[in-house]
């Protein structure tokens, strides 16, 4: 059993009430911090518990806090990103949904900790619901006296507002966001400038991920040493996986960082297993944009090594054999899934949901798109599978965002590991004319990895 | 300046957005709450709440953006027309003509496909009589697409409006058509983006 320290509350009835959740030794990670610490002891502890962001990037949260602009007259911002839109990721929801006052308390710390006297909650438009549970959690935080001016007669302020995203993926991305927030079209911004030297309203501004300022509320109950014991290596602490596709017990589970990938997926206290009592086939551990991977090599590495949920044992052997952790968006497929399918619906979405500003995303995904669809209904060549090779190749670091990059990675590492699939479409048109045709394909034993 | 408005205003003739030429206006409470959320954002910042009055504007003016909404909306947040056009534009929640009673929107991407997404769209095109992207002909429902909606843990998945049905079955959609159906005007009114904020 793993330990769980982020979403520990969340089975309390009526922890959405600030009452339960001040009863259940809510809010005395902020006290602690506003009353016994400094500003600077918090971004230490942040620093020292080796917190990586938890959105996808998983760049230290405690060097982004420290490249903030602390000196600057201009007023200085904290925008949480809750625009959570990854294909396979909804722990940020579930977060929100039940635990409203972890963020906000996650927030308080982290805005006292920086300067910030005003931060903004920008929410994914399609998530009403949440907005409102959250506009609830922050009035209650306000009559409470933990938001407002002078918060707990320690002099710090602090106003939270909720800003509605407009259901568009690519503010998710941090500029993105800024631009939105703004009240613009969400195309990205060229870095540098950094956010935290330029960046909401050209002011010093830190992005951090809904889970990522949770986990600061822990971080501060325990001390950053305590935190960093927990995980191996540089990966430490908990973190929250969505765990959805062909499981037998699909949800959001915290885990230790260093657990074994089998452990994940086929133990009953995690995933269960897969459904139906099929076979592994495949795995995108980290949300859509990260490289697929069969069952043998999501379960092993090419040394021979047990894969475990790191950030570094998850991208071992780099693109060519390894993925990323990403946002934990973690999607198993059965034998029966086709992945030339997956790779034809992604890239839908990544045309679709591409904001058209650099053109070897907008004009790339556009192409893409319809050769895999010819593939996917038997329509395909030989060198269509050249050409998205081609095409991936092309976007990839070619754009301003790391949306180009998410775009063409699903496709590169679907062909580099499922050739076979997408040969055998062009092989046999006859058979993948039905859609549900996944479980009618015959591969050569040789490409067969199941598990 | 205004030269300049009177230009774009002429431009606009899009095969999707329509001036109506009708007079749009929010109510007396709602204008209380718009300048409200504008106080959340620093001075001389007032196109930050483009988007929650878009969102505001869409509920309450009549289930889309029309020319002339988005028009109001610009003189309201002190901007110009084409601001607001070319951000009701961007965002996929923003719609340029009116929807049935009951917007449905089926998740469509990886996760949800994975699990039966596509036959879900399937049925309701069935139950329904129309294609993805049309309203029935007695105004009740418009059926759409839509990729993911985050709630991959129980697909598939499927937004009326702005609620979410999870984990949906051929029964289960059929149960809800019959209810949406029947029970037409008990519907609990959704609740109002102005009071969001």
């Amino acid at each position: 059993m793993g330990r769980v320290i982020l979403i520990d509350k969340i089975g309390i009835p009526g922890i959405r009430d600030f009452a339960v959740y001040r009863a259940h030794g809510g809010y005395s990670s902020a006290e602690k911090a506003l009353k016994e610490m400094t500003p600077a002891d918090v971004s230490r502890e942040v620093t020292k518990s080796g917190l990586r962001g938890r959105g996808g990037a998983g760049f230290l949260t405690g060097l982004k806090w420290s490249f903030l602009d602390r000196k600057t007259d201009y007023p200085k911002y904290l925008v949480c990103n809750a625009d959570e839109s990854e294909p396979g990721t909804f722990k940020d929801r579930y977060l929100m949904e039940h635990l409203p006052h972890l963020l906000i308390e996650g927030l308080i710390i982290s805005s006292f900790a920086l300067g910030v006297k005003t931060c903004y909650i920008y929410v994914r438009g399609e998530f009403k619901y949440i907005i409102g549970i959250l506009k609830k959690a922050i009035d209650e935080a306000y009559q409470q006296k933990f938001l407002g001016e002078n918060i707990l007669g320690t002099g710090f302020s602090l106003d939270i507002f909720l800003h509605p995203g407009g259901g568009a993926y690519i503010c998710g991305e941090e500029t993105a966001m800024l631009e939105s927030l703004e009240g613009k079209r969400g195309n990205p911004r060229i870095k540098p400038p950094f956010p935290a030297y330029k960046g909401l309203y050209d002011c010093p501004t830190v992005v951090n991920n809904v889970e990522t300022l949770a986990a600061i509320v822990p971080i501060i109950g325990m001390g950053g040493d305590a935190y960093a014991k927990i995980g191996v290596g540089k990966s430490t602490g908990t973190k929250l996986i969505s765990a959805c596709g062909n499981i037998n017990k699909p949800g959001v589970y915290e885990i230790e960082l260093g657990l074994p990938v089998e452990d994940f997926i086929f133990s009953e206290e995690y995933c269960g297993g897969i459904k139906n009592g099929k076979r592994l086939k495949a795995v995108v551990p980290g949300g859509s944009s990260v490289p697929v991977l069969p069952a043998e090599l999501i379960l092993h590495t090419v040394k021979g090594e047990q894969r475990l949920m790191t950030y570094e044992s998850l991208a071992e052997g780099g693109f060519d054999s390894g993925t990323m952790l990403g946002s934990g968006g973690f999607i198993v497929y059965d034998e029966d899934a086709c992945m030339v399918r997956n790779t034809w619906n992604f890239t839908r979405f990544y045309h679709h949901e591409s904001c058209g500003q650099c053109s070897p995303c907008r004009e790339g995904t556009a192409w893409m798109e319809p050769v895999l669809r010819r593939i996917e209904q038997g329509k395909g060549k030989y060198s269509d599978i050249d050409l998205l090779v081609n095409i991936a190749d092309k976007i990839e670091g070619n754009t301003i965002c790391p949306f180009g990059d998410a775009a063409a990675w699903p496709v590169s590492s679907a062909i580099r590991h499922f050739r076979h699939e997408f040969e055998f479409h062009i092989q046999h048109p006859e058979i993948v004319k039905n859609p549900d045709h996944g479980s009618l394909i015959q591969y050569p034993a040789s490409s067969i990895q199941y598990r | 300046m205004q030269n300049y408005e009177c230009r774009m205003s002429g431009l606009i003739n899009h095969k999707l957005y329509k001036r109506e030429n009708k007079k749009v206006e929010f109510s007396t409470d709602t204008l209380k709450r718009i300048r409200e959320i504008i106080t959340h954002y620093p001075a001389g910042r007032k196109k930050s709440a483009l988007l929650p009055v878009l969102h505001i504007a869409q509920q309450e003016l009549g289930g889309y953006l029309s020319v002339d909404t988005m028009d109001y909306v610009a003189s309201l947040l002190e901007i110009q027309p084409i601001e607001v056009y070319e951000v009701a534009t961007f965002y996929t929640m923003f719609h340029s003509g009116p929807t049935g009673k009951y917007l449905i929107e089926v998740c469509q991407t990886g996760p949800c496909a994975l699990c039966g997404g596509e036959h879900i769209l399937d049925h309701l095109e069935n139950v329904l009589r129309i294609k993805n992207g049309e309203t029935t002909s007695d105004g009740l429902f418009t059926l759409k697409t839509v990729e993911c909606l985050g709630a991959c843990g129980r697909a598939p998945v499927m937004q009326i409006n702005t609620g979410f049905y999870e984990s949906m079955t051929i029964e289960k959609i059929d149960r809800i058509i019959a209810d949406l159906k029947n029970e037409e005007n008990q519907q609990p009114s959704e609740t109002r983006w102005a009071e969001l904020f």
